[in-house]
């Protein structure tokens, strides 16, 4: 079992670098499709369509592209992991009350003053469960990585595939679920008190 | 000063504001009424280019506002809505300091006008200053979007039927308010609402939109006295019943009149007349009914002491019946010698008087409820 801690690392940190750069150019990406009127349609398609690319078609079209390694699938985790964070984003902007916009507007703050002050405040809870949503998946794709040479978890799991063992199997399946699963359960509980605590309840 | 120039708007095929001019001075309280869908918000928010007009042009202080930067315009120009939008994620204080600090007021001078401002509005500093919207009643929000639209000193203010949605006492409490802050303030206010009653109350100048044109712009007086459009009338008896139409003589008398017969030495006319503070009376025969008035002046003139009222009488005051119609009264009243009218019941006795005063007090009874003094 102790073999396995630094997998579980790697594996985690492989996610997190990728949420974390989707988290950026997802929320970035949300607020363009709010702004731009016409861009909206547009942004939201691309990331839906690169959601229904087969995992294992699109990390050879980038292994082609990075090569073989952590990059690649961190690469990939980042293309999916887009979806429901600009998703999120979007929705979260474009359900802010229209007196709010008005206001904020009316006082005189700039378009980026209002963004800042106002309108993602409001739709914080909104992008963070887009952002949940994005690493607990990312955590059971990134498994895939071992196909591109890449480290992680996947690694047990395929050579438990290939000596037919359902232990070695399990034993990177195992924490995968779990890091899952608590992350979601932290995750949601933050959600909740974000929630909670936007006053507009 | 705010000035219209011909001010168009349309969407589509609808225009919304046609060819709009008028000209608001500084410190007036203006209000824009009319049916919904007039104009009356797209004419607002043109004032601080929330709405670009798309023909003519407006002046604040003769400069043309579509050359100003209107993020720096918003800035100088108060605002209020009726959905108050209060930023939910800031506390009462961030809230009123909002355009304070768009204009980089260093705290210790934002500080200060938030504390002072919660003060006029009777909300003190400690107990509300930190709270958040959510936790304030509906009265309290919409005191703190005044606030809010008041804290950089705005010479301008603009409310879009900033009380719609309060209960009738919260909203007759705030619009004393903005009143007095109006006028302790100097500011200019352009208040929307589609209560007649609000307009009449709180308005130096009232507009009467519809269509996207003004139909009337006058004092409440004059829209009261002579309403340019059956619509302007229309509206007023909607939200008022009408003032002066179903009022009689007996609606605007006083009753506490002084009365004395006509066999009162002069003398004793006199001291009644001085305890009073009154130069005349109402002299009744002996059956009570009305005889004629004596003046001051006039036992002054004739009367030596110890004669009797009664001889030196006179009938120069106008007299209605109690039912009289209160239009055909008021013009007695105005061309009356002794400046007041004389009130009598079906059997000649004395129901009351009507004077300047009286007359003035029950109009505004009418108009605003009743008063105190
Ligand atoms: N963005 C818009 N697009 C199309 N039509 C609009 C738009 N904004 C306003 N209108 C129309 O313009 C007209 C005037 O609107 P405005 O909001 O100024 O009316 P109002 O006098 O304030 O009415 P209310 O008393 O209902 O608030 C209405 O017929 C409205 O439907
Ligand atoms: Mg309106």
């Amino acid at each position: 079992m102790s073999n396995l801690t630094p997998l579980i690392i790697e594996h985690l940190l492989i996610v997190l670098a990728a949420v974390a750069i989707s988290a950026v150019i997802g929320v970035s990406l949300g607020i363009l499709s709010y702004w731009v009127r016409p861009l909206d349609k547009i942004i939201l398609w691309v990331a839906e369509i690169i959601q229904t690319i087969p995992t294992l078609a699109l990390l050879a079209m980038l292994m082609i592209l990075f090569g073989l390694g952590n990059i690649t699938i961190i690469a990939g985790l980042v293309l999916y992991a887009l979806m429901p964070i600009i998703r999120n984003t979007y929705i979260g902007l474009e359900a802010i009350p229209a007196h709010l916009k008005d206001a904020a507007r009316g006082m005189g703050m700039s378009k980026p003053q209002q963004l800042i002050k106002i309108e993602i405040p409001f739709s914080l809870p909104l992008i963070f469960s887009g952002i949940k949503i994005a690493l607990v998946n990312s955590l059971s794709i990134a498994v895939m990585g071992v196909l591109i040479g890449a480290g992680g978890l996947g690694y047990p799991i395929y050579r438990g595939i290939q000596t037919n063992s359902l232990e070695r199997i399990l034993s990177g399946a195992i924490p995968v679920v779990l890091m899952a699963m608590i992350l979601d359960y932290l995750m949601t509980k933050m959600e909740k008190w974000m929630v909670r605590k936007s006053p507009q309840n | 000063m705010i000035e219209f120039e011909n001010v168009s708007k349309s969407y589509g095929e609808s225009k919304v504001l046609d060819r709009l001019n008028f000209r608001i001075n500084p410190g007036e309280f203006v209000v824009l009424i009319g049916p919904s869908g007039c104009g009356k918000t797209t004419t607002l928010r043109t004032i601080n280019r929330l709405i670009e007009p798309d023909g003519g042009k407006v002046f604040i202080n003769g400069e043309d506002i579509s050359k100003v930067n209107p993020v720096q315009l918003r800035r100088t120009i108060g605002y209020v809505i009726q959905q108050i939008g209060l930023f939910p994620n800031m506390t009462v204080e961030e809230n009123i300091a909002v355009v304070p600090k768009l204009l980089k007021y260093p705290k210790e001078k934002w500080q200060p006008i938030v504390r002072e401002l919660l003060e006029l509005v009777g909300m003190p500093y400690k107990e509300n200053a930190h709270k958040y919207p959510s936790e304030l009643s509906g009265g309290q929000q919409q005191r703190i979007g005044v606030l809010r639209a008041l804290a950089a000193s705005p010479p301008i203010v603009l409310m879009d039927e900033p009380f719609g949605a309060l209960d009738p006492i919260t909203r007759e409490a705030l619009q004393e308010e903005v009143k007095r802050i109006q006028k302790k303030l100097k500011k200019t206010i352009v208040f929307v609402t589609h209560d007649m009653d609000e307009a009449l109350r709180m308005a130096d100048t009232i507009v009467f939109m519809s269509g996207g044109k003004i139909l009337q712009m006058a004092s409440p007086e004059e829209l009261l006295q002579n309403p340019a459009d059956p619509l302007i009338s229309e509206f007023m008896g909607k939200h008022k019943g009408a003032p002066g139409a179903s009022l009689t003589a007996g609606d605007f008398m006083k009753t506490r009149v002084l009365k004395a017969s006509r066999k009162t030495q002069t003398l004793q006319s006199v001291e009644l007349m001085r305890k009073r503070d009154v130069n005349s009376m109402i002299v009744v025969n002996d059956d009570d009914t009305y005889a004629g008035t004596v003046s001051l002046d006039t036992i002054k003139a004739l009367g030596k002491a110890g004669k009797e009222i009664g001889d030196m009488m006179e009938d120069q005051a106008p007299i209605v019946n109690l039912n009289e119609d209160a239009h055909d009264t008021f013009e007695k009243l105005y061309t009356s010698p002794v400046g007041y009218v004389v009130v009598l019941n079906d059997d000649k006795t004395v129901a009351g008087l009507i004077t300047k005063t009286s007359m003035a007090k029950a109009m505004g009874e009418a108009l605003w409820g009743e008063m105190l003094s």
